[in-house]
């Protein structure tokens, strides 16, 4: 490793990070904009034109806060548990590639942070930690609320981790490989290679798992307002709050990242091969990563005034009675179909 | 510079394993478990065992940790409860350890350890299925049939309360 | 592959060190006046009834019990699936072979489906 690799790395996660921070504050304008619209509302569009500049006043807002620690609640664990949450969320976009390279003084440069052998596994690992930080936050608390949605929040988190990892099975029975750029490659080519087309069962699957790992509705029962009043995060304030939050939209561009990379081939770009056309294919290749990640942040929103929220119940039957035995049968049927196309 | 990130690895993995054992809250020492096992993974990437060392998360981090803390968190009062495991008996206690570490530490100077030179391999995943399908095919069968057992054990667990 | 595994390293630097230093700021900055009733644990503006840290319902706990089960099969099925393109050219052996595992569990999954350790009330 010399010092231009390094500095190339450096560049890279900066990039990336400061991509995932503005795309987050993207997402906060959108979320409340968009939500006006649909209610017929104008929304915030006082700071800044359009009320741009609104989620950067959100932010000072949340520094000029004072920040709370409730009496009985246990300190350390409370102080660390948003710390906990946040720190995997930032980290998991790191394996996905999002365009395909670059040649800068004559090297080739992958447009993705962390090239890893077991990119679709890492990211489902990083997500099971997040569960910590949602259930300490939650314990420590010493609030009922914080406890029931910690609680609440953690089962369904493992719960729809299966359905999400299950569904991905058959994309890696069809790539043979866990490497997200393999799966990438696996789908180029033309429109219908896309893995939505050649695994729709899983594709659905998959979706309304990360609906309900992303706390989104209509599964967001981790923070049932009218029950739970703010769920896990009821006691936290300042700039502690603003870190759930900031791990929620986090969390919430990997798993739009995700989807785009498993089922819509990627940076992909439909018969058009980027890696003749230069650098001006790794421009249309972010490019269509860009456009293919905002339909399903914009589609996080549509779905959120569009459906009501699920009941517990009803949430974990849909689980673990439906999405478990269907990704199932889905495995079974992907390799059964594999095996008798190699049998002819 | 790998050195240096490989020394901090093994003082997060075995002052957080401390921890775990002199801590006196329960919850405190899932906590510090958590920290164990992340510092384990670290040192499985050092090893080149990447497809492991994510599994090590997945299983022992996103797994066996929860139901660890949901069952302390299951268990009335137990924040209040004083653990019983005060240290008791340092004296003799410090005798036997140091013991077990003296022995120990002569067979590992004594043994003649077989040194490979270190290749790094292409593709961990697929080895390790190549080796589950093939030459441990029937441990990889038997595996379900313990998975099985689990299942229905934690089904007569949930039957206690009605 | 300890080259790329540096990224993800300095990627973890970089996310806590922002975690953390976000959590000193937020210590430092802000104002800070503080009496009994408002560090109150939130109950909805009334004094607290009975204790915070009530016990919950065992399904929780048998959901992560279930979890781990199939998550340890999920485990086993993923090596499997990276390999199951290039055994297929030697035969249908791999796919039988995922059958019996996946027959095994699948009885296990209808007998705690039957059994009733599926439900929420």
């Amino acid at each position: 490793m010399d010092l231009l690799g390094f500095i190339i790395i450096l560049v890279k996660v900066l990039v990336v990070f400061a991509a995932t921070m503005i795309t987050v504050m993207g997402m906060i304008y959108a979320e409340r904009r968009v939500s006006a619209f649909m209610q017929g509302r104008l929304g915030p569009n006082r700071v800044g034109p359009k009320g741009l500049l609104q989620p950067i006043a959100d932010g000072i807002k949340f520094f000029m806060k004072e920040d709370l620690i409730p009496s009985g609640a246990d300190k350390p664990i409370f102080i660390l548990a948003p710390a906990i949450l946040l720190i995997p969320a930032l980290m998991t976009f790191a394996v996905i590639p999002f365009g395909s390279s670059i040649t800068i003084f004559g090297r080739e440069i992958a447009l993705q942070v962390a090239d890893v052998n077991v990119g679709i596994l890492y990211i489902l690992a990083l997500t099971s930690i997040g569960v910590y930080g949602i259930v300490l936050a939650g314990w420590s608390s010493n609030s009922k609320y914080s406890l029931l949605g910690g609680l609440r929040s953690s089962a369904q988190l493992i719960s729809y981790e299966l359905a999400m990892g299950l569904a991905v099975v058959s994309i890696i029975l069809l790539a043979g490989s866990l490497r997200l750029n393999d799966i990438i490659a696996d789908q180029q080519g033309y429109f219908l290679s896309w893995n939505v087309f050649k695994q729709p069962l899983a594709f659905i699957i998959f979706l309304v798992a990360v609906y309900a790992e992303t706390n989104r509705l209509p599964f967001d029962l981790t923070e049932a307002e009218q029950e739970l009043v703010g769920g896990y995060h009821t006691e936290y304030s300042s700039l502690k709050f603003a870190m759930f939050f900031l791990a929620e939209y986090a969390n919430m561009i990997t798993a739009a990242a995700l989807t785009v990379t498993l089922f819509f081939g990627g940076w992909d770009v439909p018969l058009l091969d980027e890696s003749s056309l230069g650098l001006l294919g790794a421009i249309l290749s972010v490019l269509s990563f860009i456009l293919k990640m905002a339909f399903f942040l914009f589609l996080f929103i549509w779905v959120r005034w569009t459906f009501p929220r699920f009941r517990y119940d009803q949430l974990m039957r849909l689980g673990w009675k439906v999405l478990l035995p269907l990704a199932l049968v889905n495995i079974f049927l992907t390799g059964g179909y594999l095996t008798l196309t190699a049998m002819k | 510079m790998v050195d240096i990130v490989f020394w901090i690895i093994v003082g997060i993995t075995i002052g957080s394993a401390f921890m775990v054992v002199q801590s006196k809250s329960l919850l405190y020492s899932a906590y510090a478990l958590l920290f164990t096992f992340v510092g384990v993974t670290g040192l499985y990437v050092f090893l080149w065992a990447d497809f492991l060392a994510v599994v090590q998360i997945v299983v022992y981090v996103g797994g066996i940790l929860v139901l660890i803390i949901f069952g302390i968190m299951l268990t009335n009062k137990i924040t209040s409860v004083n653990i019983s495991h005060a240290s008791v008996q340092k004296g003799i206690g410090g005798v036997v350890v140091l013991g077990i570490i003296g022995v120990l530490g002569y067979m590992v100077f004594i043994t003649p350890w077989n040194q490979l030179a270190a290749t790094e391999p292409e593709q961990t995943s697929a080895t390790i299925g190549r080796l589950l399908m093939m030459d441990y095919l029937l441990p990889f069968e038997v595996a379900s049939l313990l998975l099985l057992g689990a299942l229905i054990a934690a089904t007569t667990l949930s039957r206690k309360e009605n | 592959m300890a080259e790329n595994y540096l990224p993800i390293l300095v990627i973890f630097v970089l996310a806590a060190g922002f975690a953390f230093v976000s959590l000193i700021i937020t210590h430092l900055v802000g104002p800070r006046v503080t009496n009994a009733v408002k560090m109150m644990p939130y109950e909805s503006g009334v004094d607290q009834v009975g204790k915070t840290r009530i016990r919950f319902s065992i399904r929780f706990f048998l959901i992560a019990l279930l979890f781990i089960i199939f998550d340890i099969e999920i485990v086993f099925l993923y090596p499997w699936a990276v390999v199951f393109k290039d055994f297929l050219s030697a035969g249908s052996f791999i796919f039988f072979e995922m059958v019996v595992f996946l027959a095994i569990l699948a009885f296990g999954f209808i007998y705690v489906w039957r059994n009733g350790a599926l439900e929420w009330e």
